[in-house]
């Protein structure tokens, strides 16, 4: 199983009502996931520098030392919000640097996500605790993907929860299972991908993102992706200005879309969109197999 | 004993439940046990929010209206009651049908009617995936279109589809029978056109009244094409081992 969840607001002025929307969203996918969850919130403020967000299993990490550390070595200003084991900080940094940089001074704090738009939560737990622990219904922005996870063929871990994520403002949650993961994996990592779990859902993650660095749009990489990417899944990814959507062949592993002029809402589970405001009068359906979904952000 | 009147013989007792306030668990129950006791002859359930598994097991000739989307297996298991789902259903509605009507006034998401052994299920919008997969018996009409591999491996009873069919249609059939209205993607192994015969014909025209889809003649029987099995899957040909 697993639930994934979506919701891109059409209006501007619906941005602040983002996370009070999706939290129950979220918690109503309690039962098709409840071993970790995680979501990716979109809408940051371009041009402020890059969005890092970090991750630490200890309460130990202190992220303002991080900070302060950070502007130390490089002699770039770095802004730190921290709240329970995550923290975002922003600074004007590439990823590359970044990465390296966190990696050797601080080995036990992960990087889940780089972008001037995205900021990613995710933990094992069930998807209620994530929501409580990190304000999720006070969050604001354009969209966000949520995802709750049931385990089926790699660890519990917060690394190993979903959205996963690839090169920068992309990231993709998944309902289903691959059956290639490891020959994707072994191609793209002679290619120079590195991969930071043994998930099936990171193979196809990265894969969509080497084929976009490729050159190929998303569009052209999920088409490449129904051709390599066997198994079952529902799939669904966010970049700054879109969500998207796609069903594999069988179409086995379910979503349903809510449209009205205010928002898009997917969820695995009309359950899960039954508190939304006009949900009565929404364009509810089904998407079909083998089509992209694409909904863009004003 | 209890002396019944003739005004409350005239007036069929009802009982509106809400979903959201009692639960799955207390629906199924009222259904299963307080309406034969209290003589209760239509049951409405309002806020059903998606849930699943609304309205199953059901063995009495009741009349139950789940006013909104129901979840998955709505209507499950079904055997004498008459169920409206007034909007959308999830997987699975009136999987196992035994017999009665189960009614969905919008679509239905995939596996509708699955393995049923009698009744009808009439879906008035889309059907998605795998509709009346592995169908046993009785009936299920769609008002609009169907989507990947309906009647896979469906062995008897009938599928009438008014609008157009997807890919994979009547994958690995056996005896059951198919209808099509709109256009056919693509017909799945072993399923052939067949002619349509006055009897088929008719067989349509029954369907589409008992379903209230006759619509004015909008789904005229003559457009109806019939597919079935070519039964070439019914036996192993050793000319086609390396297939298998």
């Amino acid at each position: 199983m697993c639930g994934i969840v979506g919701l891109l607001m059409k209006r501007p002025e619906g941005l602040r009502s983002l996370g009070e929307l999706l939290a129950p969203m979220m918690v109503c996918m309690n039962e098709r996931g409840p071993d970790s969850a995680g979501l990716a919130v979109f809408g940051g403020s371009p041009g402020r520098g890059r969005r890092f967000s970090l991750f630490s299993a200890t309460h130990e990490t202190d992220f303002a030392a991080l900070a302060d550390q950070f502007t130390r070595d490089h002699d770039i200003p770095a802004e730190i919000q921290s709240l329970d084991h995550h923290a975002l900080l922003t600074a004007t940094c590439e990823r590359g640097d970044f990465a390296a940089w966190l990696t050797e001074t601080h080995p036990g704090v992960r990087l889940l996500a780089a972008g001037e738009s995205i900021q990613l939560f995710k933990d094992i737990g069930a998807p209620a605790m994530l929501v409580e622990r990190y304000g999720v219904s006070r969050m604001t922005g354009t969209h966000a993907v949520g995802h709750t996870r049931m385990a089926t063929e790699s660890a519990v871990s917060p690394a190993h929860a979903h959205p996963f994520t690839a090169g920068e403002d992309f990231c993709l949650v998944h309902n289903g299972s691959l059956s290639n993961p490891y020959s994707l994996r072994r191609r793209l990592e002679r290619l120079g991908v590195r991969f930071e779990t043994d998930n099936d859902t990171e193979a196809a993650c990265r894969f969509l993102e080497w084929r976009m660095r490729e050159g190929d749009t998303l569009e052209q990489a999920i088409e490449k992706g129904f051709d390599e990417l066997d198994g079952f899944y529902t799939l669904l990814m966010a970049t700054p200005d879109r969500m998207v959507l796609v069903k594999d062949a069988f179409a086995c592993k379910p979503a349903v879309v809510a449209e009205t002029d205010d928002y898009v809402a997917v969820a695995s589970e009309f359950r899960s969109l039954a508190h939304l405001p006009g949900v009565g009068d929404a364009r509810v359906f089904e998407p079909r197999p083998q089509t992209i979904y694409s909904w863009s952000v004003r | 004993m209890s002396v019944t009147t003739p005004l409350e013989t005239a007036l069929p007792k009802v009982a509106t439940l809400d979903a959201a306030q009692l639960g799955v668990s207390e629906i199924n129950r009222f259904l299963h046990r307080d309406v034969l006791a209290q003589q209760i002859a239509r049951v409405n359930i309002e806020r059903p929010g998606g849930m699943h598994n609304l309205a199953v097991g059901l063995r009495a000739p009741l009349e139950v209206h789940i006013l909104g989307h129901a979840g998955y297996y709505a209507a499950g298991m079904n055997q004498h009651a008459h169920v409206t789902v007034h909007g959308n259903v999830e997987r699975g509605v009136a999987e196992n049908m035994m017999s009665g009507t189960v009614r969905v006034t919008g679509n239905a998401s995939e596996s509708a009617g699955a393995s049923s052994r009698g009744g009808l299920l009439v879906i008035e919008g889309d059907a998605a995936g795998r509709c009346g997969i592995s169908l046993k018996g009785g009936d299920i009409v769609v008002g609009g279109n169907a989507g990947h591999v309906a009647m896979f491996m469906a062995q008897a009873g009938r599928l009438v589809i008014c609008g157009d069919a997807g890919p994979g249609l009547g994958d690995s059939l056996y005896e059951a029978v198919i209808y099509v209205g709109g256009k056919i993607e693509g017909l799945g192994a072993d399923a052939r056109e067949q002619p349509m015969s006055e009897g088929d014909r008719a067989a349509v025209t029954m369907l589409l009244a008992k379903a209230g889809l006759l619509d004015g003649g909008r789904h005229a029987p003559a457009k109806f094409r019939k597919i079935t099995s070519a039964r070439g899957l019914y036996h192993w040909n050793s000319a086609n081992h390396s297939s298998y």
